[in-house]
């Protein structure tokens, strides 16, 4: 198990390694002049002289590369912007501030939005999935299918804003979403999170209601259920305690591959409910072409994407105990 | 690009290249795999009231001009803002419903004072014309890819599937909004404008780079599958061509999963490319745009909620009908497969 984590890291490593090289590749050898594309839509001729110096623009692109890199566990230096501490990816000329510094401040807002989502996902698809698999042909599945259909047609911004005109302005249900830190007050924390949460998640509920269905429909004509069957088991406990740990299975992989998307959809409903996470400021970086900000989203996007697959591979194999790591 | 994947169509498509075969046994009259799809699919009602409403939308689209002319209005004229009356202080419909009237069908729009039904129109034309290049030059991409990956094996698959593998991983979201800025930043300095067409073309770009990978990967697995098949055999053992093996004995296999898959990217699209024209990356004004009216439509629903349900709607409906067309030409392709 260790063993096998350590090789997974280490592998995630090298991707982040190689994503990052090209990014950066992208982003300072593609423009015209890197340094006018840094400085951001609003540039001092001053800041882009200095620009021009701070990014050693005289030096080899892999050299740069190199400074980039050895940044993040040295720090850096930017004269006369300002210090960029151990962590450094980067600094944002646009915003006069260290990359890495506008993203942690943001993390627990995205973070927070994702793992709620993640939640009512998979409670809420597996269940109903569930549910139409074990009423299979009856209204209720054909209900759950047809509404699967609608749900995964879905778009964040309209939904949206819909249900926040309906249960916020109209009928003042909830309270309009906006992020409070858990720390301060749960409470709040969950209730002005649950629409951004409810809304986020629609589109892939949608789909995960059909999975689970043809999945336990599928699992349900296995042998090992038949034999549980003939031994007398209940088709109640047959259904709940074998045949969905089977189903499950696929779920988490497919589950681990949204991830990516999920963090997509993330940065819509962020912008929709103007929650201030990292979606929403990698928005406002393309809008003012602040390149060292949207390098160092990249990054973060992407280590995110890489580590939480990791941990879905994790418990993968506590689901299913025939899944070794190794 | 990464979609919520469905299990579904890679079932389908396993199953695809039995499609050509599963027919010829039942029928009494020799009818080619294609006439049975057809009827098949002829007597599936939800896929032909699907299908017509899908080509009403490309019509709409088609006509626009007309319908506008027709309709006597057009998406760029800021009427509110010319003719007092229709908009109060606020730059609000001052008409009930978003200002839903004779003149204005479908209303006003909060601000400019510009004509939804008409923007809704245009707007079509810009949503489905990006939709349907990227979904042919993906689709053709990812053929090429996903055959030459799984014909040739060996290192020429092995670097194609991390690259695959890598695209599919990522979310394509976030490198979708970088992107767009850098490719623009290869041809325009920072201060001018973009031209219209460049942010069409690099739209365009940044989608397909990330979305190829999808049907791809679905090819690469379909290839190895039938590589291994008696007849390709055959074709090889009787000095067949690499090209002709892939044209001749591989492709015409390849349809079914192709066709499925395209369908099922189109809506995915439309969907991306208002997402970018919503987060404000997407097309610019004066094109008339529907992710650009939603943008407008969230900033606005607190007072005048009707705007956002024009575009809303019509992209639902069409979402929609396009998905469950998708699904009843699959089942048509491959009756097996019944959801």
């Amino acid at each position: 198990m260790t063993s096998y984590l350590v090789r997974r890291v280490a592998g995630a490593l090298v991707i982040l390694m190689i994503i990052s090289a090209i990014t950066f590749y992208l982003f300072y050898a593609v423009p015209r002049d890197p340094a006018r594309a840094f400085c951001g839509k609003i540039c001092q001729p001053e800041t882009l002289a200095l620009i021009r110096h701070n990014l050693g623009m005289d030096e080899p692109l892999f050299v740069q590369y190199w400074h980039w890199l050895a940044g993040i566990f040295t720090g850096r230096e930017f004269v006369q912007f300002g210090e960029c501490p151990a962590p450094c990816l980067g600094y944002s000329f646009a915003t006069q501030e260290p990359v890495f510094g506008a993203i942690v401040d943001r993390f627990p807002v995205t973070l927070s939005l994702t793992l709620g989502a993640s939640v009512v996902i998979l409670a809420f698809g597996i269940m109903t999935g569930m549910i139409a698999a074990w009423k299979v042909g009856q209204p209720l599945d054909k209900i759950a299918s047809a509404s699967s259909v609608v749900g995964a047609s879905l778009q964040i911004y309209f939904v949206g804003p819909l249900l926040a005109f309906y249960l916020v302005d109209t009928l003042q249900l909830i309270p309009r979403p906006s992020y409070v830190p858990i720390t301060e007050n749960p409470l709040d924390w969950f209730t002005h999170l649950l629409l951004p949460w409810v809304v986020l998640s629609i589109i892939f509920t949608a789909n995960y209601t059909r999975m689970t269905r043809s999945q336990m429909v599928e699992q349900l004509a296995e042998d090992y259920v038949r034999t549980a069957r003939a031994k007398g088991m209940s088709s109640r406990s047959v259904f709940f305690r074998f045949a969905w740990r089977g189903a499950m299975i696929p779920i988490v992989t497919i589950f681990g591959v949204d991830l990516a998307t999920l963090l997509g959809g993330a940065i819509i409903t962020e912008q929709t409910f103007s929650l201030h996470g990292i979606g929403e400021l990698a928005v406002r970086a393309v809008q003012n072409t602040d390149l060292p900000m949207l390098l160092g989203v990249t990054i973060v996007g992407a280590a995110a994407i890489v580590l939480l697959n990791i941990l879905v591979d994790v418990l993968y194999a506590f689901i299913d105990p025939r899944v070794r790591l190794s | 690009m990464t979609f919520p994947s469905s299990t579904a169509t890679d079932a389908a498509a396993e199953s695809a290249d039995t499609a050509g075969a599963a027919g010829s046994g039942s029928a009494v009259v020799g009818r080619s795999p294609g006439q049975l799809m057809w009827r098949r699919f002829r007597r599936d009602k939800t896929g032909v009231v699907s299908a017509f409403i899908v080509l009403a939308f490309f019509l709409i689209a088609l006509l626009a001009p007309v319908i506008a002319a027709l309709y006597g209005k057009d998406p760029y004229t800021t009427y509110g803002q010319n003719q007092p009356g229709l908009l109060n202080d606020f730059g609000y419909p001052i008409a009930p419903n978003g200002g839903m009237s004779g003149d204005f069908w479908f209303g006003l729009e909060p601000g400019l004072g510009r004509d939804v039904f008409t923007q809704l129109v245009y707007g079509i034309r810009t949503s489905l014309s990006i939709a349907i290049v990227v979904t042919v030059i993906t689709t053709v991409i990812g053929v090429a890819m996903g055959i030459t990956s799984g014909y040739l094996g060996g290192k020429t698959d092995y670097v194609i599937g991390r690259v695959i593998d890598t695209l599919l991983a990522f979310p394509s979201q976030l490198f979708l909004i970088v992107f767009l800025p850098v490719v623009e930043a290869a041809i325009v300095l920072p201060e001018e404008e973009t031209p219209v067409w460049l942010r069409y073309v690099s739209i365009c770009v940044v989608l397909t780079v990330l979305g190829w990978a999808t049907i791809a990967r679905l090819l690469r697995a379909q290839v190895l599958s039938l590589r291994a098949r008696e007849f390709v055999e055959a074709a090889r053992v009787t000095g067949a061509s690499p090209a002709r093996v892939i044209f001749k004995e591989l492709l015409p296999n390849l349809w079914t999963p192709i066709i499925i898959q395209s369908t099922l990217a189109l809506p995915l699209y439309v969907g991306a490319e208002a997402g970018l024209g919503f987060l404000g990356v997407g097309m610019t004004e004066p094109t008339p745009d529907w992710g650009r009216m939603f943008q407008v439509g969230v900033n606005v629903y607190h007072s005048d909620v009707t705007y956002l349900l024009f575009p809303g709607v019509s992209m639902l409906i069409f979402v929609v009908a396009f998905n469950l067309l998708g699904d009843s030409i699959r089942d048509a392709f491959d009756p097996k497969t019944k959801r």
